[in-house]
């Protein structure tokens, strides 16, 4: 058990176009967390994993596992375990074998080892499968003996890489739950890397948004939800996207396609214009009021529908409605908020956040 | 297509057969695989059967195919010291697998998952020693083994074999080398292993059918290697190859003996390739990854 921390980690890739991977990473996992890490592909939060791990150098700055600065040690000495996308199981050993490897190597005596395979796999309903190689295992049964791998070396921290990418769609849900139960239960610092956001919110103690090699803001998933950032994550996080448009500030408030939204002008200190952000399930049909609204699409998922649509001004705008009734595709709606503090301002040059 | 409408299940009428595509039948095709395959075999199905022959009966013409079987001709091959010559090449080629195996996983290794500078280089210049015909090179090489004093010695075919070998055996094995999974290995690193197990304990039991298909080249090319052999051997360094040849004399061809020793001669490949063959099926890294 330990506390992660990143201490203005850099990795930077040397080069005619020196590419900073990771950029001043400084982030603290508490000792028995469960970390998110998210971002688009090529933001770098496969690179942080892995410079946690020691599989990448950390070019500037340092990490620390508990006490202990682990920023050149190798992986073997970092006490961690790393669970990868491709599983990485080792296809000529049983799956008691996989999981048994790291604790020959550390010259744990057999009995030792056999207890801790046989309780791990009980753990992850493996039992029968222990005396089969990787290839006569399912997707699912080689991604928890992966875990398993993971789980008998009873490592300070969990590394996982895009653990459940591999799985298909229902496997996903179900291993999801599994994991995060798992790690509940465990209580072990867990570092988790994915692209999937529903994976983030829906595992993580925290999560931390990457774009670029920066971090753009690490809090719970609500916080994330509910006050993003910047605009980066505004639009990152939820599923479909936050509308966001930059419109012009008037005495009233906002104006957005004839709708003025109330917002103290205070709250803008003297801006003409403002980055405002709507949130598709903040918005909804009305029959008065409002904006006007050209269907273009109408995506059902049975209890809600989503209506994708385009403003006066061409600005394309997503409204959540009732699945049981929703307009058509052609037809013009008028849409309006549920509620003006469900609005969301960003600076519109720098992208963050106006309280 | 295969798609069904489910929108209107009123027209669920009888599923129209589809057409077949007009295709070699599965029957004609293996006829066909089977002439071509004794096509191949027939010249060593020949062999083997006039090995068993009487040497009268081996010249007959139409050939003899019904005649009693006779061990004659392999105890006359023996009788002719046969034996030397395959120690010879038993010899030759064990050390030259293993030294060949003992340079090549290592520098295969330099070149593939853990690239030493000028890796490029390296691979071309490797390359370039098999662009030299080999029949260029014989006067030097038989002037230095004269020098060496290694004319008719075995360990100047053990020299050059290795040579030889080596260059394809090191691309082979870079080629396994470079389907070995990054993340396998990150994942044994992760674990504890250091260097020395990593290669010993994760990487060479996933090559190893590379392993075996690299050995089983070079194997094949130092026991049926001629031209360097009757060039530079004679009666106490010679190879089983060398062996053969002397079967053409001038009083005329022993064919049912000849047939005999190269039976004898190609045995031990083929129960070394047989015997590779169960290695050499299993996939690569079957269940690593995915």
């Amino acid at each position: 058990m330990a506390e992660v921390v990143y201490a203005d980690a850099s990795r930077v890739y040397p080069g005619a176009h020196q590419v900073r991977a990771v950029d001043r990473l400084d982030l603290t996992v508490p000792d028995g967390e469960f970390l998110v890490l998210v971002g688009p592909s090529g933001s770098g939060k496969s690179t942080a994993l892995r410079m946690c791990a020691g599989l990448e150098d950390v070019d500037e700055g340092a990490i620390r596992i508990g006490e202990r600065e682990v920023t050149d040690l190798p992986p073997k000495d970092r006490d961690i375990a790393m669970v990868f996308q491709s599983y990485a199981l080792y296809p000529h050993m049983t799956v008691a074998d996989n999981m048994a490897f790291a604790l020959r190597l550390r010259k744990m005596g057999k009995e030792e080892i056999s207890t801790k395979v046989k309780e791990a796999a009980a753990m992850l309903d493996l039992t029968k499968y222990l005396d089969r190689k990787p290839k006569a295992l399912s997707g699912g049964q080689r991604q928890r003996v992966a875990m398993g791998r993971a789980i008998v070396r009873e490592p300070s921290v969990f590394l996982m890489d895009e653990p459940l990418s591999n799985l298909d769609a229902k496997l996903r849900v179900e291993t999801r739950a599994n994991i995060a139960q798992l790690q509940q239960r465990l209580g072990t610092t867990t570092i988790y890397v994915t692209h999937d956001q529903v994976e983030a919110m829906t595992m993580g103690d925290r999560v931390a948004v990457l774009k670029d090699g920066v971090l753009q803001q690490c809090a719970s998933p609500r916080e994330l939800y509910d006050r993003p950032a910047n605009v980066f994550v505004a639009g990152f996080i939820g599923s479909p996207a936050m509308n966001l448009g930059t419109h012009p500030v008037t005495e009233a408030g906002v104006t957005l396609s004839g709708l003025t939204v109330p917002v103290p002008r205070g709250r803008l200190g003297g801006l003409s214009e403002v980055t405002f952000g709507v949130r598709p399930e903040a918005l909804d049909l009305v029959s008065d009021g409002g904006f006007e609204l050209s269907v273009k699409l109408v995506e059902e998922l049975g209890a809600d529908a989503y209506v994708h649509g385009e403003l006066a001004d061409g600005e394309k705008m997503v409204v959540r409605v009732d699945g049981r009734n929703p307009p058509r595709l052609g037809d013009q709606v008028r849409v309006g908020l549920r509620d003006t503090e469900e609005v969301h301002l960003f600076h519109p040059e720098t992208g963050l956040r106006i309280p | 297509m295969t798609t069904v409408d489910t929108a209107t299940p009123r027209h669920a009428a009888a599923p129209v057969p589809r057409k077949r595509k007009r295709r070699i039948g599965p029957i004609s095709l293996s006829a066909l695989t089977w002439v071509i395959a004794i096509l191949f075999v027939f010249p060593l199905i020949w062999m083997v059967l006039t090995s068993f022959k009487q040497e009268a009966d081996a010249y007959t013409d139409p050939p003899k195919l019904v005649f009693g079987p006779t061990l004659d001709q392999f105890a006359g091959v023996i009788d002719r010291g046969f034996l030397p010559y395959l120690a010879n090449s038993a010899f030759v080629t064990v050390l030259v697998v293993l030294i060949v195996l003992i340079f090549a996983i290592p520098a295969a290794y330099a070149l593939s998952i853990a690239p030493v500078k000028g890796t490029t280089n390296a691979l071309g210049f490797f390359l370039s020693t098999k662009m030299l015909p080999i029949v260029a090179a014989i006067i030097p090489l038989y002037v230095i083994s004269q020098n060496l004093k290694l004319l008719d010695n075995v360990w100047a075919l053990v020299i050059l074999y290795t040579s030889m070998n080596l260059p394809l055996a090191i691309w082979m094995m870079r080629s396994f080398f470079l389907e070995v999974p990054t993340e396998m290995m990150e994942a044994a690193r992760v674990d504890g292993a250091n260097l020395p197990t990593l290669l010993y304990k994760i990487i060479l039991p996933v090559v190893a059918p590379g392993i075996a298909a690299t050995a089983l080249i070079c194997v094949i090319f130092s026991w049926t290697e001629f031209f360097y052999a009757v060039n530079l051997t004679a009666a106490r360094a010679g190879t089983v190859p060398v062996f053969l040849v002397g079967f053409i004399t001038s009083e005329g061809l022993y064919w049912a003996q000849l047939a005999a020793a190269a039976l004898l001669a190609s045995l031990p490949v083929m129960i070394v390739g047989w015997i590779a063959q169960n290695h050499l099926v299993r996939g690569l890294s079957m269940g690593a990854v995915k």
